[in-house]
């Protein structure tokens, strides 16, 4: 393998998305969101709520929960048990959201945005072989989602703690499941949201036409959210793990068709 | 001329039941610079892919520096450069960036890439705005960018996909000298796929006519010209007092003379039936008395070529 070319090829395909504003925009702002301005929301939403003497109603929701969850919760006062559920539980499937757009928001601007500006057919006349070329596409995109998944989450683990500091008055975050969802998940989730967009994009016209039509790819973490708030499941170490194994199957199978159409020829008359 | 770097035989690409390239076969010399010619869709941007394996062929051979394309792909592009027909150039970079990555992708030596994208920069006078961004642009600018990138490794072959179209005549001109420089000064071998029949005929050494993926002429443009140009247009110029006297003799000369002739000034220009009309022609004008200054054949162009190849194809 040419890793100076592969490394070339992801340089000028990072360079080349961070030009873009719709690349760009979606990166700061959903984390800006999710884990900077969402955490304190839920801490105020909670106090607010133990003010106006509605915290009943989230002790509820807590009682719905698996016991599991409640186990883990046990070495919390009921206040706090609010705050870390909020920020430990329920805001770990969104964590998810992260590697996945970001993974695929750069993987459109590298394959279908490459097939809209017309610079790919240079770039397949270049020595560099079909798997050279494919890995490149996709290591850009996919160390470039997991540095920002992990910039996220360093983010998100500083505020979640200063914006529960004062009820639950030491460091609670992360725990383990949190640990393996940043290194284990994340990654396989990043690269789940690329080889779908590389599907995606062999189709699409364009940039926006293939982060539409890839979008559909966060349905799966939007039911994990669900299956959260409702009780069905929480993540645990164990289902995180499990999760993780799962994601990685399905990108292992996907990455396979995938590298077996990426072929110059198909790619001259697909892009 | 030395040996064949390219070598074409029986070189097929099927789209469906279309047959883009069909049965080609042909050799380009060492340092040659060979035109392919043909409209849109005869397959000339077909062979080009063929050749550099970046397309699989349906059937026949090709090898191009001693390499076959569909199984050596990757080392014989490292000594090709291909200039496509749209530049191709990544438009949010700029023109630096645009060379540095591609010297990666090409392997130029790590040492010298800096040196190598400064001197092309220059060379095609693009130093001044090397570090815009290349969307701000002219065509001819984009263009000449685009053809710096396929030169940035050396390549021994240069194939160009219609290197002037949409260029302004200066810009053209200037992509054209360059071209010529690199054949004539460096012994490149350039593969030039064009439709601009007076381009080709100024720069090429041979060239190939494609019609509908078939080849349908090969040789030198003279040769051409000589072999399917039948007709003759010549310029005469006899003793003013004497040019009432011409046209009826002229008139009276159908096998030799086809149609009217035009006049401008004191010169007739005439469409003969060949080459070998000119000596009969003036034999005949000297015995009926006319004092002949001037007799002087036009040079048959390959426009001429190729509108009487698509005649016959037709």
């Amino acid at each position: 393998m040419n890793t100076r070319a592969i490394l070339a090829i992801a340089r000028k395909d990072l360079k080349v998305a961070v030009q873009n504003n719709g690349v760009v925009l979606p990166i700061i702002i959903l984390p800006l969101i999710l884990f900077v301005v969402v955490p304190w929301i839920m801490v105020y939403a909670s106090f607010l709520a133990e003010a106006t003497g509605t915290s009943t109603n989230m002790g509820q929701l807590l009682e719905r929960m698996p016991a599991g969850l409640l186990h883990e919760l046990s070495g919390y006062t009921p206040d706090q048990q609010l705050i870390a559920f909020t920020l430990i539980y329920m805001l770990a499937p969104m964590f998810l959201i992260m590697p996945l757009m970001v993974s695929s928001v750069l993987a459109a601007d590298s394959f279908a945005g490459e097939k809209e500006r017309k610079t790919l057919e240079a770039l397949l006349y270049t020595p560099t072989t079909d798997r050279e070329l494919f890995t490149a596409k996709l290591l850009g995109s996919w160390t470039a989602a997991v540095v920002v998944a992990l910039l996220s989450f360093i983010v998100y683990a500083i505020n979640a703690n200063v914006a529960g500091w004062q009820s639950i008055g030491h460091l609670f975050f992360p725990n383990w499941m949190w640990i393996a969802l940043v290194l284990w998940v994340t990654p396989a989730v990043a690269g789940l949201g690329l080889v779908v967009m590389v599907f995606a994009s062999a189709r699409a016209q364009g940039f926006q036409d293939a982060y539409q039509t890839g979008g559909l790819v966060v349905l799966p973490v939007i039911l994990l959210m669900v299956g959260q708030i409702s009780g069905v499941m929480y993540f645990s170490l164990g289902v995180v793990m499990i999760v993780g194994l799962v994601i990685w199957l399905i990108d292992a199978v996907l990455l396979w068709f995938a590298s077996k159409s990426f072929r110059r020829g198909e790619l001259m008359t697909k892009f | 001329m030395s040996s064949p770097v390219i070598q074409i035989s029986s070189l097929t690409r099927r789209f469906g039941e279309t047959k883009a390239v069909d049965q080609l076969t042909l050799d380009v010399q060492a340092g040659e610079i060979f035109g392919f010619l043909g409209h849109n869709g005869a397959g000339k941007t077909t062979t080009v892919r063929l050749l550099n394996g970046v397309l699989e062929s349906t059937s026949g051979e090709a090898k191009v520096l001693g390499l076959d394309p569909q199984t050596q792909g990757p080392a014989l592009r490292a000594r090709t450069g291909v200039l496509t027909e749209t530049p191709s150039l990544d438009e949010r970079l700029t023109a630096r960036d645009n060379l540095s990555i591609y010297a990666d992708l090409y392997n130029v030596p790590l040492a010298d890439v800096s040196a190598r994208v400064d001197f092309l920069l220059a060379e095609f006078e693009l130093a001044d705005r090397a570090d815009e961004k290349v969307g701000g642009y002219s065509k001819g600018m984009k263009q000449r960018l685009a053809l710096a990138r396929a030169l940035l490794h050396k390549p021994e072959v240069l194939f160009l996909d219609e290197p002037t179209s949409g260029l302004d005549p200066v810009a053209a001109r200037h992509v054209n000298s360059l071209v010529e420089n690199l054949a004539r000064r460096e012994g490149c071998t350039v593969f030039l796929c064009t439709h601009n029949l007076v381009e080709a005929q100024k720069l090429c050494d041979r060239v190939a006519v494609m019609e509908h993926g078939h080849l349908v002429a090969l040789g030198t443009p003279s040769d051409l010209t000589r072999q399917y140009v039948k007709r003759l247009d010549v310029d005469l110029e006899v003793d003013p007092a004497q040019m009432e006297l011409v046209l009826p003799i002229l008139q009276g000369l159908p096998q030799l003379v086809i149609g009217s002739p035009k006049r401008e000034k004191d010169v007739l220009t005439l469409t003969l039936s060949g080459r070998k009309a000119i000596p009969e022609l003036l034999n005949i004008l000297v015995q009926k008395g006319l004092r002949v200054y001037r007799l002087a054949p036009q040079e048959a162009n390959l426009e001429e070529v190729y509108f009487a190849l698509h005649g016959e194809t037709q």
